[in-house]
């Protein structure tokens, strides 16, 4: 019940995110000093956002200009607007990914499935459109994404081997993150409130039974 | 000098207050001197909890309409916002979402309570009138909040149900026109649906107000539906009665703070967390689960205009309840044949909710069919024949007679 997120599993997906994902996917709720969260640093968090060019202004000679992100910016998109990213991808829009897990039936689970479970041989039954790939998780079982985390697409920063399934696990967990940074504190709270309320509930009902009493003697002497 | 008199009070305080404003003796009167039926079951504290919902409701809605912001281009995202960075934004909107749900679920067994008792019936006929438009008025509001987030659901919901509007004939096109400011669901739309949702909500609380009125003016029913005779029916609403109340709220909350911490998005729909767009519909377009029952009776009538009056009668019908029903003996205990009817009913409205969640294809819409069929049965020809024949057994001399024999159980 008290589920916390695995840090260095979250920080791991981060560098998947970064490295693979983030070149079609945005991630446009999400500020990188959050990042601070799943254990970055101050400095390193710094660093994250330097890598970014963020598009700011007008300035006081009324021009558009490109500056270097700051952990308070939010993650920078791969693409200007969904038209752009359309014509970069078939006419497919690669979703902003900082609610995936929440806004899919399954949540984490389906996006592992997903992640993991591209098919290379589609069954005889399935026609495959030009230019998709058979997923048996995806809706219709014909995916645009081609299957991201093939062997050797990361090199871990912790030396942990990235296996396609190790990086699968750790990306869920970072986008899990991302989908409901309030989970653990949630769930603390929660327990805290539940723990309360049946207490206040039981008091309650003694206060009412000694009140009661009475009422119930009176009525079945009469 | 002779009302000064007839102030009852010692504390110099409330004599000076009641001098001026009797409310004082107003609440002693409505609290302390109110005979209430001693045999109330829990299922006569939820108008209570209903009424502690609606609070909650207004409250956190109003936190929450401190940071929404009703435009296309940004309700979704100031919606995430406040559950990432405003202060327990989260809090609030999951009491909010969560609440809404709950709210109705403790409305509908206040509903099914009253029907089983049969406390619409006479001298309360207007007391229940008045919950159905309380219940009407919730409906809209509920329908309206849910557009607010601006997701998919949302958007495509919306789109739905305003274009029932369009199969009334003649004037349809235009009355949806002047609805949504636009011929489709848009900014105009969603500006009016954030004013219309915040103001709704204080009409309730009023009606609610209303509503406790006429409840006084008769007074509860209970679970014999046999009216209170002698003083030894009765027992003042306060203390006992408020800390049943207490009791019955601190219990419900228990299950509230369940679905807030542990399970937000129990009753939501993944598909809401996708912002609108009116390119892409949906693979099936699902109303929270408190419309289903109504959803499936729209959708059993193939043709547009008839399943609009179809699931508005499913409504009406209600209203008419206390003159459907010709029994004069209240309580479903005491009338076998009804009792088993209505627990059908239950089921019946059990079956359209499932219907309703289903795809409008094949056996759902068959099943949904006769399940339309059927509610309409119940309350048009079943309620009113077996209402007027039925012999009630076993109908206690007073509520206290029965009163003692459960409590010697």
């Amino acid at each position: 019940m008290l589920g916390t997120f695995d840090r260095a599993a979250a920080q791991r997906g981060y560098q998947v995110y970064r490295q693979v994902c983030a070149s079609c996917h945005g991630l446009k709720h999400v500020r990188y000093q959050y990042l601070q969260k799943i254990g970055f640093s101050k400095a390193q968090v710094k660093a994250i956002a330097a890598e970014y060019q963020v598009r700011d202004g007008p300035d006081d000679e009324g021009e558009m200009y490109d500056r270097p992100g700051k952990p308070s910016d939010t993650f920078v998109g791969p693409y200007k607007n969904k038209k752009a990213a359309q014509a970069a991808n078939n006419g497919s829009y690669p979703p902003d990914l900082s609610l995936i897990t929440k806004a899919r039936a399954g949540g984490a689970d389906y996006l592992y499935a997903l992640l993991t479970g591209y098919q290379e041989l589609p069954p005889a039954n399935v026609d495959l459109v030009p230019g998709k790939y058979y997923n048996p998780y995806f809706p219709g079982g014909q995916i645009a994404m081609a299957p991201p985390l093939l062997e050797g697409v990361v090199t871990y920063d912790d030396g942990t081997v990235a296996t396609p399934k190790q990086m699968a696990h750790d990306v869920t967990t970072f986008l899990a993150w991302a989908s409901e940074p309030e989970l653990e504190q949630r769930r603390r709270l929660g327990i805290q409130w539940l723990i309360f309320l049946s207490i206040f509930t039981i008091v309650c009902y003694l206060l009412k039974r000694s009140y009661w009493k009475i009422i119930k003697k009176k009525s079945s002497n009469s | 000098m002779a009302k000064q008199s007839q102030n009852p009070y010692r504390h110099p305080f409330v004599r000076w207050i009641e001098h001026r404003l009797p409310i004082i003796s107003f609440f002693e009167h409505t609290l302390k001197h109110y005979q209430v039926p001693k045999n109330l079951s829990f299922l006569w504290t939820g108008g209570f909890i209903a009424g502690f919902m609606l609070v909650v409701m207004i409250i956190t809605g109003i936190l929450l309409a401190m940071h929404y912001i009703p435009h296309p281009d940004h309700a979704f995202d100031s919606v995430e916002r406040i559950m990432r960075e405003v202060n327990f934004g989260w809090l609030i909107r999951y009491l909010h979402a969560n609440g809404a749900s709950l709210f109705f679920l403790v409305v509908y067994m206040h509903m099914f309570r009253s029907i089983y008792y049969g406390s619409y019936k006479s001298p309360r006929e207007l007391l229940w009138i008045i919950g159905m438009i309380i219940f009407l008025i919730m409906m809209a509001t509920a329908f309206l909040g849910y557009v607010l987030p601006w997701g998919q659901m949302s958007y495509w919901g919306a789109t739905v149900i305003t274009n029932l509007f369009t199969a009334i004939p003649w004037v349809g096109d235009s009355i949806l026109e002047w609805l949504l400011g636009a011929p489709y669901v848009g900014a105009p739309a969603l500006n009016k649906f954030f004013a219309l949702h915040y103001l709704l909500p204080f009409l309730m609380f009023l009606m609610v107000f209303i509503h406790v009125w006429a409840l006084h003016t008769n007074g509860s029913n209970n679970p014999t539906g046999v009216e209170p005779k002698t003083a030894e029916d009765t027992i003042p609403f306060h203390p006992y009665y408020t800390v049943k109340d207490l009791l019955s709220i601190t219990a419900f909350m228990v299950i509230f703070a369940f679905f807030i911490f542990f399970a937000p998005n129990f009753f939501g729909e993944p598909e809401n967390y996708i912002p609108a767009d009116p390119m892409v519909t949906p693979a099936h377009i699902v109303p929270e689960w408190y419309f289903l029952p109504f959803y499936a009776i729209l959708r059993a009538i193939p043709d547009k205009l008839g399943g609009f009056v179809a699931m508005i009668s499913s409504i009406l019908v209600l209203f008419a309840l206390p003159w459907i029903d010709r029994s004069k003996v209240r309580s479903l205990t005491f009338r076998p044949i009804s009792r088993a009817l209505f627990w059908v009913f239950i089921l019946d409205v059990i079956i359209l909710g499932w219907a309703g969640a289903k795809p409008a294809e094949g056996n759902y819409i068959i099943i949904g069919q006769f399940a339309t069929a059927y509610y309409f049965i119940h309350f048009l020809i079943l309620v009113p024949l077996v209402s007027r024949f039925e012999k009630p057994s076993g109908l206690p001399e007073s509520l206290s007679a029965y009163y003692k024999n459960s409590c010697h159980d």
